[in-house]
């Protein structure tokens, strides 16, 4: 016990004297939250947009000082013809054009189906896409209660609700993501690194060569990641919840347990990396490019799996990270308990397993 | 018997690094592996802390067999590989204290047996083992190899790359170490060095070709040195390499090491003939066998 206290502390002084892996282990999880929270969003906020009012009567007003008084849009221009909608467009400013035809609120009361045009700037598709989608939201939105207030009612009305997330708030989708993704990076990369960092300057050698049993040494590696991958998780959490109002509906002794488990499936992967990985580099790319990115793309993090061709959805199953996405998100947003996230929580558990038994078999306890 | 090793072969892909090696070596004895680099000895020791698994032969450390009894070999020895392999973000004490808490021991308890050596380190104890010079890094990655009192200890080319005033201080402890009791298996590419070992072994090309004590193997070298000197050493060269029955001519420094295999060849003769080449300043001087004669010399 007291050597592996020992080593333990040695792997302390190890990451704590090293820039880059402060760096990683405490700037990246704030950096990318923040980056996540702030910068990278599907979300539009003050568009620029400029109308064309053919009809100019009570009701296009209305609806214009509706969309304005919304903060997604902002009314730039006023435009006089058709012609202008080219030049304003070629100008870049103005990413959505709404044009009224004429005698439009006459239609209206008439019931004879008045036409709106929106026509956008879809150089960016997604603001195109998302602009388009809200404006029509506002104008349904109009009519109903135009249409309520007359007491009369005209065709289908569809009333969508967005459950767990009813602001569609990307937060919810990011906060676990950073999460699994901070954690894979800091669990995996950073150990099968440090591993390989031993092997590179020639102290595995001289630690081979003494009676310390080689689980003890990869023991003593893991066992501060565990503990700095769990400070990571809560910052992580405590960011979402505190500054971006992510909630978490579930368990919270659930969640740490639950992460405790995908850490520990992240630091075995990682010891398997190191049992191939001779050099720093070739530890550091192999995590790069066999788990950050599987992670960031495969695991439902950014791009829906459910879009994806078949053959990258079966691979999508053999991500961990997949896994942990499905459990955490049950966790804070529905609110779930272990009766219902224990299939995700056992494949993770038999993928843990798995890494763990070929790290063992794969181990040397010499050097070839 | 401290250390057997017993016709062991080991081949890597293309490289067959060692063939058929026998030695023995004493309890408490200074054992020196003479040999330049690329001859095995690194794949030898290697295979003696049971980091690697010979193909071919036995080999006992300490009693125990390096295939078996691995775990009971790496309780009991000290090894310090080639090159520098200590925390280079740690510093000295942590270091220290890391081998010893390591081999379940404290630097108190053990003290004794690197005092001499740790006194000259001691005043940098809280400086980073990166910031150290080449010889003191030497001199704390032996503290480090000796800080658990190990029956064996290994050094492959200790002292390859440290000045030559840390080299003879660093002999001087393994001498005085020898005291101990602790059989010392040392390699090295200096041949200067081999005389300060009990016994040495030559190794090239993965074979051992001479073991004895270093005034032996200097006593039984037969053939005649001859140091020769002049102002054109290239010409001189060149020269001595024309004369029948040459049998080998090697620059040392700033001389050449002449030998004939004619035993009638004389100091003379080679007077003689020079002379008729005109060389200037032309100095000849029949020298006694130097382990780099005999290593250079060696069939």
């Amino acid at each position: 016990m007291k050597r592996f206290l020992g080593f333990v502390k040695k792997e302390f002084y190890h990451i704590f004297r090293d820039k880059r892996s402060i760096f990683i282990l405490f700037g990246m999880p704030i950096i990318q939250i923040m980056l996540f929270g702030f910068a990278i969003t599907n979300e539009i906020n003050n568009v620029n947009i400029a109308i064309l009012d053919k009809s100019n009567d009570a009701e296009t007003k209305q609806l214009i000082a509706k969309i304005d008084a919304s903060h997604y849009f902002n009314i730039e221009q006023k435009l006089q013809s058709d012609n202008e909608i080219e030049t304003v467009f070629k100008k870049g400013k103005i990413k959505l054009v709404l044009v009224f035809e004429k005698d439009f609120g006459q239609k209206l009361t008439n019931q004879s189906q008045p036409k709106i045009q929106i026509v956008s700037d879809a150089t960016d598709p997604n603001v195109a896409n998302t602009a388009t989608n809200y404006v029509n939201a506002i104008i349904q939105n109009y009519i109903q209660e135009e249409n309520q207030g007359n007491g009369q009612q005209s065709g289908l009305v569809i009333d969508s609700r967005f459950l767990y997330n009813p602001d569609m708030r990307s937060v919810y989708t990011f906060v676990p993501g950073v999460m699994t993704v901070i954690l894979m990076l800091v669990s995996a990369m950073m150990t099968s690194i440090s591993i390989a960092r031993e092997k590179e300057i020639g102290t595995m050698e001289v630690l081979l060569v003494s009676p310390l049993h080689p689980f003890q040494v990869i023991l003593g590696k893991v066992f501060p990641y565990v503990f700095l991958s769990l400070i990571n998780a809560t910052v992580i959490v405590s960011l979402g919840v505190f500054v971006f109002g992510m909630p978490i509906r579930g368990s919270l002794f659930l969640l740490a347990a639950e992460s405790v488990l995908f850490i520990i499936t992240a630091l075995s992967l990682g010891i398997l990396i190191s049992t191939v990985a001779q050099s720093q580099q070739t530890a550091m790319l192999i995590s790069m490019m066999g788990l950050m990115l599987p992670v960031i793309i495969l695991s439902g993090f950014i791009f829906p799996i459910a879009s994806m061709p078949l053959p990258m959805q079966i691979m999508s199953n053999i991500i961990p990270a997949k896994w942990f996405i499905i459990i955490i998100k049950a966790i804070m947003l529905k609110g779930s308990d272990f009766s219902l996230v224990w299939k995700e929580t056992l494949i993770l558990l038999g993928m843990t397993l798995f890494y763990i038994l070929l790290s063992v078999k794969k181990y040397k306890i010499r050097l070839e | 018997m401290s250390i057997v090793v017993q016709n062991i072969s080991k081949s890597f892909k293309t490289v067959q690094a060692l063939q058929e090696v026998s030695f023995e070596v004493k309890e408490g004895e200074l054992f020196g592996l003479i040999g330049p680099d690329g001859a095995g000895k690194t794949t030898l020791f290697r295979i003696l802390t049971t980091l690697l698994l010979p193909q071919n032969g036995q080999a006992f450390v300490a009693g125990f067999d390096v295939k078996e009894e691995y775990k009971s070999i790496r309780n009991c020895v000290g090894y310090m590989p080639g090159r520098f392999s200590l925390y280079q973000d740690l510093t000295v004490e942590e270091n220290l204290t890391f081998f010893a808490t390591t081999f379940g021991t404290t630097i108190e308890e053990n003290y004794d047996l690197i005092k001499d050596i740790y006194v000259q380190i001691e005043p940098f104890k809280n400086r980073r083992a990166k910031d150290l010079s080449g010889g003191m890094k030497q001199k704390l990655a032996l503290c480090c190899a000796l800080i658990h009192a190990p029956k064996v200890l290994f050094l492959d080319e200790p002292t390859t790359g440290v000045d030559p005033v840390s080299r003879k201080e660093f002999w001087e402890m393994l001498k005085r170490l020898k005291q101990q009791n602790i059989t010392i298996l040392v390699s090295t590419p200096y041949m200067d060095e081999a005389s300060l070992c009990d016994r040495i072994a030559f190794i090239q090309n993965g074979k051992i070709f001479k073991i004895d004590s270093p005034q032996n193997i200097i006593r039984d070298f037969q053939p005649k040195i001859y140091e020769v000197k002049s102002d054109d050493m290239y010409q001189l060269l060149s020269d001595l390499k024309q004369i029948p029955d040459t049998k080998s001519t090697f620059s040392f420094g700033e001389s050449i090491h002449y030998i004939n295999e004619k035993t009638e060849f004389t100091k003379e003769k080679l007077q003689t003939y020079l002379n008729e080449k005109a060389h200037k300043n032309l100095d000849i001087q029949l020298i006694q066998a130097t382990i780099e004669d005999v290593f250079m010399n060696a069939d």
